[in-house]
């Protein structure tokens, strides 16, 4: 126990951001179940088609391959915008933030216009315990993606405002935090709703 | 006046009765000295008591001795019970047939908005709001509901389980003797819940066939066609008991089948006849 | 156009009934009065900054407070009329009030027992330990405030604004959900439940179920990482542990809450089918997931009890609490053993002997470390030295009852005996017994035991065993009877019964019963007015008027806003305990200890989010969708105007620290 870290005490600013960062790990968690719960609704409600199409019918792995390539690139560029803040460096970290921004809405741009193929061809939530499942799951996800959309945009003016503070600094963290979770959520997704559903 | 879950007519009530008794008795052995103890510590170690002031130990912790036993006290009581509930549950499934010499009474419940209704298959006939059938025969419930979740239940002979649309519970009963028992729904499915409360009468075999002729030949029972069926589950709320001379042999089917398929499946459409 | 405006409402949905006309009546004249008040008393700016807007957590806890004390008043007020339409409504009398039996038609005494369940679950024993953890267990810890100031406040507010929801159908739609606390589908479906009461339902517990888990998060993270220096997990005191264990239960089982009653909301707004009978719908998933936070709840509502009866159990026997260790391993194995039970409360849905019998056993296993605490407490008070007061009074209510419902707990747990009881006013009267003798009981000994703390003054003793004797005697008298009833076959939530049943003298009886309890709450009440009135004779002048052993004790009383002049710290258990050994006296520190306090400002932020989400949520169950969008998109802005503030913050200097606590207890001499 008595190694360097116990003899020279956090700062004070620092304490604070392990304490911000502690308590978004526990909102992180909760999120986490409320994602476990739409999981297993999906998994109960899978096969409940109730003579609408299943998810054979309608996923193609083409559209989902391509979200993933852009959401795991926009998870990329965030661990770079991290690195810049970290080196202090705020253009750069600017520049990475609107590139995960840019890919960010890529994404939503490919779910959404993936989601309204199957609207179209008569595969909305209404339809099925399936869909209902389906579309909840991915949909809020997506959710989440637009309200990070939101937070990289006023982490980006906070930036430019007040440059890489303790303050801004701490936001990128939880931010990269949370930018990555989703990732992990969507990675889940991908292997469990598509690829599974598929087959 | 009746006295319930304490006055049971039959073989599961019975054994439940037995079982809440053990049970409460067992529990009784650990908390009777437990609160014999904690109200005598106290009386006797109250600040103004000068008897046992000399006995004040403000820094008495404890030690990982008595710590165990306090584990263990609980947990050798929690263990027998664990047996019990274990061996009960399984003797007392309510899937589980009844033994018996007698072949069992078949009887299909569907539960309305805000009544019960009794179909006989093996007598086809049906009936609202009363249940007859022989005593000393076991009875095999399939139930369903075209409502909300209800939970069937007749206290004096026994064990409770809910009906559910789009699914099948089962229950076997058996009253040990005749007479006539409350049944009732026991899950709020609504704002006729409260009176939906039926009669089970439990008669000799005899008297049940007879029963079931005279259903059969009454003029003031129509025929439970779907027809019939479709009006009868319209919400209403205390009704009195109703007796239909024939039902449709595929009424009970076309119920539970109703939620699970798409109306314009042909599963469907060769139900509806 | 008008329905863009205004979305389902129209004019009928106005009060018009005698209850909802009463029940607007009597709120817009109780504001009126209370508007009245401040203005007369000009006192609207001081509620604004002192109260209002304050990021203190004893402010806020006491804020907690007084909103739960309102709406147990509420809460009470529909146990009362349950239980009047219940004692009128046998046989084929016709009623009153245009009802056929008793006073009440079914669909209103089924909104009212609804709204009694989810009242006292959510708005009452909630709101409670959420005041009294947020004004004790900083102080237990030796910190000045929580770990995230502003989120407290949020939390707050979205408690206030779900409390406001809930009772928001009686001045607009006058309906609210009937379906019981639990609101389970397909009677919850629009198919079966049309109109919007589900959804004023749905809507109060999101908003307070967000508020519970922002409190959570921020508690957890708090006694996480906060605590004085010195100050293991193993040296917290166990009132902190047990709102730990409780904070922890409320992070991992609100979420499941939150995002059940969304899907069935998701079912009622846009068609969809989770938990519909029909197009591959499920039900019985929500009944599983609701109980997955269910349960949990239950023991959110417990644990943190047993805490404050072991503070109370060891100051009052005047010695340190017995097996330690034990108590701390008992709390965790009830917080872990919480999960895996949920299925006891459907036994009767026929998932087979073997699920059946688990689920049952589980249950039974967590007796073991409830009774394991029973002991610790008989034996902290061997060889004691024990003072009859309020709290400890309460105890010993306490254990007695609590005893007797757990023996009912396990009893239902035996899925043989669940069959002929499950459903029956015996589950009511056990579930009942457990609330009453655990939560509400450890509340009202805490708020007793802590009242000097935060106000400087101790409650009048004798008024308060008074209140607790007629407690006691009321809970025996109301709830005997039910436990009866469900033996003799009656099921809960009845509207009306047959007089041949012969249990209408048993609903009487339960009903005076009632009488009982209600002129314990009033005798509460007169204790703390006169208390007020006579709270120079119950001065407390050394901070320490029981002989405590935590942190808490070490401040002077009223506490002041900074908490601690100095921070504390701590090498054992029992912290001020040893301290006292060592030589403490009550008294400023020493000269030159002092050093400046960072304090966070006070805010309203909290106050416009909360406001917007309320309006957010009264457009989503209109379908008001400009409403909606304008409300959930103004919480989204205040959230980002209050991430731009950065100046939360100021610095109390180490002078006038100082002088503030050389003024906390010069006053007290």
């Amino acid at each position: 126990m008595d190694n360097e870290q116990t003899i020279t005490p956090m700062t004070e600013a620092e304490e604070r951001t392990d304490t911000q960062v502690f308590g978004f790990w526990l909102y992180l968690m909760t999120d986490l179940i409320i994602f476990g719960v739409l999981f297993a609704v999906y998994f109960v409600l899978r096969g409940a088609t109730f003579g609408g199409p299943a998810s054979y019918d309608l996923f193609s792995l083409r559209s989902a391959l391509a979200e993933t390539i852009v959401l795991l690139t926009s998870s990329f560029t965030c661990g770079l915008a991290l690195v810049a803040a970290q080196r202090g460096k705020a253009n750069q970290t600017i520049g990475w933030l609107a590139a995960t921004f840019a890919l960010g809405a890529a994404f939503l741009a490919l779910e959404l216009t993936e989601l309204s193929r199957f609207v179209a061809t008569g595969a909305s939530p209404e339809r099925s315990a399936f869909l209902s499942a389906f579309f909840t799951l991915v949909g809020t996800h997506g959710l989440h993606i637009g309200v990070g959309l939101l937070w990289i945009a006023v982490a980006i003016v906070q930036v430019r405002l007040r440059g890489l503070t303790a303050g801004t600094r701490s936001k990128l963290t939880r931010f990269a935090l949370f930018w990555h979770f989703l990732d992990i959520v969507w990675i889940f997704i991908f292997s469990t709703v598509y690829l599974y559903g598929i087959i | 006046m009746t006295v319930g879950v304490f006055d049971p007519q039959g073989p599961i009530a019975g054994q439940e009765r037995d079982l809440i008794v053990l049970a409460i008795g067992l529990m009784l052995l650990i908390a009777i000295p437990m609160l014999i103890l904690l109200y005598t510590f106290a009386w006797r170690y109250r600040a103004g008591n000068k008897k046992s002031a000399d006995a004040y130990q403000p820094d008495h912790v404890g030690s990982f001795g008595r710590q165990l036993l306090w584990w263990c006290i609980p947990a050798t009581l929690i263990a027998v019970l664990a047996v019990i509930n274990w061996k009960t549950t399984h003797a007392l499934d309510p899937f589980a047939p009844i033994p018996s010499s007698t072949p069992p009474l078949t009887v299909e419940v569907v539960a309305l908005q805000w009544k019960w209704l009794f179909i006989y298959p093996q007598q086809g006939i049906a009936t609202v709001n009363w249940l007859e059938f022989p005593a000393r025969t076991p009875v095999h419930f399939l139930l369903t509901a075209d409502a909300p979740m209800s939970s069937f239940w007749i206290p004096q002979l026994g064990s409770q389980i809910y009906a559910m649309s789009a699914m099948q519970t089962q229950l076997y009963l058996e009253a040990s003797s005749t007479g006539e028992f409350v049944g009732k729904d026991t899950e709020i499915n609504g704002a006729g819940y409260a009176g939906m409360t039926f009669t089970a009468d439990a008669v000799s075999e005899s008297d049940f066939n007879a029963w079931v002729a005279g259903v059969k030949a009454s003029s003031s029972a129509p025929a439970l066609t779907m027809g019939a069926y479709n009006a009868l589950a319209a919400p209403s709320a205390y009704v009195p008991p109703a007796f239909y001379s024939s039902a449709d042999p595929n009424l009970y089917d076309y119920v539970l089948m109703k939620y699970m398929v798409p109306s314009s499946s042909p599963v469907m459409t060769g139900m509806k006849m | 156009m008008e329905h863009f405006l205004l979305g389902d409402l129209t004019w009928s949905a106005l009060p018009h009934q005698w209850f909802t006309v009463g029940a607007t009546a009597t709120i817009v004249a109780g504001l009126a009065v209370l508007a009245g008040l401040l203005t007369y008393l000009k006192k609207w700016k001081w509620l604004w900054k002192e109260w209002l807007t304050s990021t203190d957590p004893k402010k806020i806890g006491i804020m907690y407070i007084v909103m739960a004390s309102v709406m147990l008043f509420r809460g009470g007020l529909d146990a009362a009329m349950i239980w009047l339409q219940q004692a009128m409504s046998a046989g084929n009398a016709p009623g009153f009030l245009g009802a056929a039996h008793g006073y009440l038609d079914a669909n209103h005494f089924q909104q009212i027992f609804t709204a009694h369940g989810d009242i006292m679950v959510f708005f009452v024993t909630m709101g409670f330990f959420f005041g009294l953890i947020n004004l004790i267990v900083p102080l237990q810890i030796g910190a000045r405030d929580l770990a995230f100031p502003f989120m407290n406040s949020l939390g707050f507010w979205l408690y206030v604004a779900g409390a406001v929801f809930i009772n928001m159908f009686f001045v607009i739609g006058g309906q609210f959900a009937g379906s019981g606390w639990l609101s389970l589908p397909p009677l919850s479906e629009l198919q079966y439940s049309p109109g919007t009461g589900i959804d004023y339902w749905v809507w109060s517990l999101q908003i307070s179920g967000l508020g519970s888990l922002l409190g959570g998060i921020n508690f957890v993270a708090t006694i996480l990482k906060m605590r004085a220096k010195g100050m293991t997990l193993m040296k917290m005191p166990l009132f902190t542990w047990t709102s730990l264990c409780s904070m922890v239960l409320v992070i991992a089982s609100f979420p499941v809450l939150t995002i059940t009653t969304l899907l069935l909301w998701a079912d009622r707004f846009f068609g969809m089918h989770f938990f519909t009978t029909t197009a591959g719908g499920n039900p019985m998933l929500y009944v599983n997931l609701i109980w997955m936070w269910g349960h949990p709840e239950v023991y959110i509502l417990v644990i943190p009890a047993f805490g404050i009866f072991s503070e109370v159990v060891s100051t009052f026997s005047g010695k340190r609490i017995f097996g330690y260790v034990s108590m701390v391993m008992a709390a965790i194995g009830i917080t872990l053993l919480s999960f895996l039970v949920w299925l006891h409360h459907f036994f009767t849905m026929g998932a087979g002997a073997d699920v059946d019998a688990f689920f049952g056993i589980m249950t039974g296993v967590i007796a073991i470390p409830t009774a394991v605490q029973i002991f610790n407490w008989i034996a902290t008070m061997y060889r004691g030295r024990i003072r009859f007061t309020t709290p400890m009074m309460y105890f010993l209510g306490f254990a007695g009852i609590f005893t007797m419902g757990g023996m009912a707990g396990v009893l239902l747990s035996i899925p043989g005996a669940d069959f002929e009881l499950h459903n029956s006013l015996f589950l009511v009267a056990h579930f009942h017994t457990m609330i009453v003798s655990a939560a509400l009981f450890g509340i009202f000994a805490g708020i007793t035991y802590w009242f000097p703390k935060v106000t400087g003054f101790t409650l009048n003793e004798r008024i308060g065993r008074r209140a607790f004797w007629l407690w006691v005697v009321g809970y025996f008298v109301s709830f005997i009877p039910l436990y009866i009833l469900g033996f003799l076959g009656a099921t809960r939530r009845l509207d009306h019964y047959a007089a041949s049943t012969g249990w209408q003298p048993l609903f009487i009886t339960a009903g005076v019963g009632v009488l009982i309890i209600a002129a314990g709450a009033l005798t509460q009440v007169w204790q703390v007015i006169v208390s007020i009135r006579e709270r120079d004779e119950h001065r407390d002048t050394t901070g320490d008027p029981w002989g405590g052993h935590s942190l808490e004790w070490s401040t002077p009383s009223p506490v002041p806003y900074y908490s601690f002049a100095v921070a504390p710290e701590v090498d054992s258990r029992d912290a001020f305990w040893e301290m006292k050994k060592r030589g403490w006296k009550p008294g400023p520190a020493a000269p030159g200890t002092y050093k400046d306090i960072v304090m966070a400002k006070n805010t309203g932020m909290a106050i416009y989010l909360s406001g917007f989400v309320f309006l957010g949520a009264f457009g989503l169950v209109w379908h008001i969708i400009w409403l909606a969008v304008a409300g959930i998109g103004g919480a989204i802005a205040c959230f980002i105007i209050q991430s731009f503030d950065e100046d939360t913050e100021y610095i109390l200097p180490a002078a006038e620290v100082e002088r503030l606590d050389r003024m906390a207890w010069e006053r007290n001499k």
